[in-house]
């Protein structure tokens, strides 16, 4: 017995299915140039993004260093690329672990009921009532470990609540069809229902939430870098250097400009690729 | 049956309001076991470890520290309920007190972006769905997703950049208070408003399109429209007020969230606001400020979740009657 997670074939005279957008492919370029930046960096032939020697300080693009150099003279380009990393590992790590945390709790609490229930949507509201930002903020600062590790379990957190709850309401919608109860009355255990009949329903919804969450995840670690309070230097971070430009914007853009643009470029591609992708959804599951 | 349904709205209004009590004593207690239950002692984490040994004592005696967490807990929720939030450590000040002064400038700076977003995400919301999918509206909605795609402290470090650190038509530092200068109030807050502002024109304007699409092509929309009234007195009489079901909910849930959020805006500006008190506090270690100022963010969040669901019973009767799904 088999899932029937995208409702079989689509039905007779459907519209055909909307070819991504040029943006989509840019976004996917953008991204993609992004990965391979940050994982191949040491054979890029790139500064050291410590070495204060790269430039002179507050220097515009030259053609040696090619986007500018920073308040104390290091490459912006090696650290925008170095400083990526951050970005890309919490970003992904601390959205796949709230969405698996986070998801099986709310599988649980939607398929069961009852108190446990009663009890997940509780903790999810306290845990969403706590001013997110400040949670972040001060576990880090409070418990002085400012490793990747740490960072990504504080933005992980500020994730669960919203996935949790999300999670729930999808098993409830799923866990009333018909396909659902079928499985029942042929003796399939909760377990097995759950796990063949449920989760590859939950799945793809949550999957293109997780695209927009990255997105979300990446901006807050922005922000807690900018507070100082991510990964510890010499690890560059997009937040910290644009912290870091800050006080001399009178005297040049660029240490700003270069790690906000990166920002920027990375936050609209997922945006843009998440939009895309839950449209298509949408227009697959019809209307219900 | 009015009676009986009446009945479900009062007991909507009580469920919903115990909760909201719960939450807060949750969150109130989750923060000061956090606080409490940090590695090292809390007097040393407080004073640093340069205190003399009077002051250490004497701290010890202030804070009760010999008794139990959840003794303390109970102490700190009597004195908090009769609005007595303890001492700051650094500055000596009340928290309460102090977290007053900050709270105006905060709650002013979320009240001004909120009203530039709607002004600009309402007309934004109806233009594009008078004719989906035409050109206008596949602008709009561009422009839309590369607002909510730029976060908040960017577009507010942008913004310094260009019109306060080039042309120089604003302070980069200082702020004015609103019983000084009204005007120059107004002007400080401006461009944190704005860069708070940006991303909710986004949310709102994509919401309420959405939802305008949906009551267009209702049959009464129709009947207006065959009956020949203008487009505008069918928009703002007709379809307005049924379609902003979702405007008004989303609104009200960042309206919360947003309270907290203004750090960074706070932070860049320089504004003397909640957020930089809490941020302070937590780089202090200032934990009666903390504490303080966990209860004001979490009791405007979740009592301004709790008037938008009041406020939605207002505007659909349907979910009034706790009929509504």
């Amino acid at each position: 017995m088999s899932a029937h997670a995208h409702g079989g074939d689509a039905p007779e005279g459907a519209l055909p299915r909307p070819r991504w957008g040029l943006a989509v492919y840019l976004s996917v370029a953008w991204l993609v140039l992004l990965v391979l930046a940050a994982v191949f960096a040491d054979w890029l032939h790139l500064y050291k993004p410590d070495d204060t020697r790269a430039g002179i300080p507050l220097s515009v693009p030259t053609s040696h260093n090619w986007l500018g150099t920073d308040e104390i003279g290091r490459d912006l380009l090696s650290r925008t690329i170095y400083g990526s990393r951050v970005s890309i590992v919490v970003g992904l790590a601390a959205v796949l672990l709230s969405s698996v945390v986070g998801g099986f709790i709310g599988l649980i609490a939607g398929y069961y009921r009852k108190l446990v229930e009663t009890f997940t949507l509780f903790s999810a509201d306290v845990l969403m009532a706590f001013p997110t930002m400040l949670l972040a903020a001060s576990i880090v600062a409070f418990t002085k470990s400012r490793g990747m590790a740490t960072v990504v379990m504080v933005i992980a957190l500020i994730y669960l609540g919203p996935t949790i709850r999300i999670v729930r309401a999808l098993t409830l919608s799923i866990a009333s069809r018909e396909f659902v109860t079928a499985a029942r009355s042929v003796g399939a255990t909760n377990a097995r229902t759950i796990r063949r009949e449920i989760l590859p329903n939950v799945i793809p919804t949550l999957m293109s939430m997780m695209v927009v969450a990255i997105a979300g995840a990446i901006v807050a670690e922005g922000g807690l870098a900018y507070l100082n309070l991510s990964v510890a230097p010499p690890q560059p971070t997009w937040g910290a250097m644009i912290a870091a430009g800050k006080p001399k914007l009178d005297k040049s853009l660029y240490p700003v400009l270069v790690p906000g643009g990166a920002l920027f470029l990375t936050v609209l591609s997922l945006t843009l690729i998440g939009d895309a992708i839950q449209k298509r959804q949408a227009r697959n599951l019809g209307v219900i | 049956m009015p009676t009986a349904r009446r009945n479900a709205g009062v007991n909507l209004f009580l469920s919903r309001l115990l909760r909201l009590v719960a939450v807060l004593l949750a969150v109130t207690a989750a923060s000061f076991a956090m606080i409490s239950l940090l590695p090292g002692d809390l007097v040393t984490n407080m004073l640093g470890a340069n205190a003399t040994q009077a002051d250490r004592e004497a701290a010890r005696q202030d804070l009760h520290l010999d008794d139990a967490v959840p003794v303390r807990y109970a102490r700190w929720l009597g004195n908090a309920v009769q609005g007595d939030l303890g001492i700051s450590y650094r500055t000596r000040q009340p928290v309460a007190e102090a977290l007053g002064q900050r709270l105006g400038v905060t709650l002013e700076l979320v009240l001004l972006s909120q009203l530039i977003a709607l002004a600009f995400a309402i007309p934004m919301a109806i233009f594009g769905a008078l004719r989906p999918g035409s050109i206008l509206d596949r602008i709009l909605s561009g422009v839309q997703l590369a607002m909510l795609a730029t976060p908040g402290y960017l577009v507010a470090i942008t913004l310094m950049a260009v019109f306060a650190v080039k042309l120089g038509w604003f302070d980069t530092t200082g702020f004015t208070h609103l019983t000084d200068d009204p005007l120059g109030n107004l002007k400080s807050l401006l461009l944190p408003s704005i860069a708070l502002a940006l991303e909710q024109v986004a949310l709102y304007a994509r919401i309420l399109r959405t939802d305008l699409v949906a009551t267009f092509d209702q049959d009464y929309i129709w009947y207006a429209r065959a009956k020949g009234q203008p487009t505008k007195r069918i928009v703002l009489n007709h379809a307005l007020r049924p379609s902003s079901i979702g405007l008004v909910t989303i609104t009200g849930v960042s309206l919360g969230r947003m309270i907290g959020g203004t750090v960074l805006v706070e932070f860049i500006f320089a504004l003397p606001g909640l957020g930089r008190f809490t941020i302070d506090a937590i780089n202090n270690r200032d934990f009666m400020a903390l504490q303080g100022s966990v209860v004001v963010l979490t009791v405007g969040f979740v009592v301004i979740n709790f008037l938008v669901d009041i406020l939605l019973g207002v505007i659909d009767p349907r979910i009034r009657a706790g009929g509504a799904k």
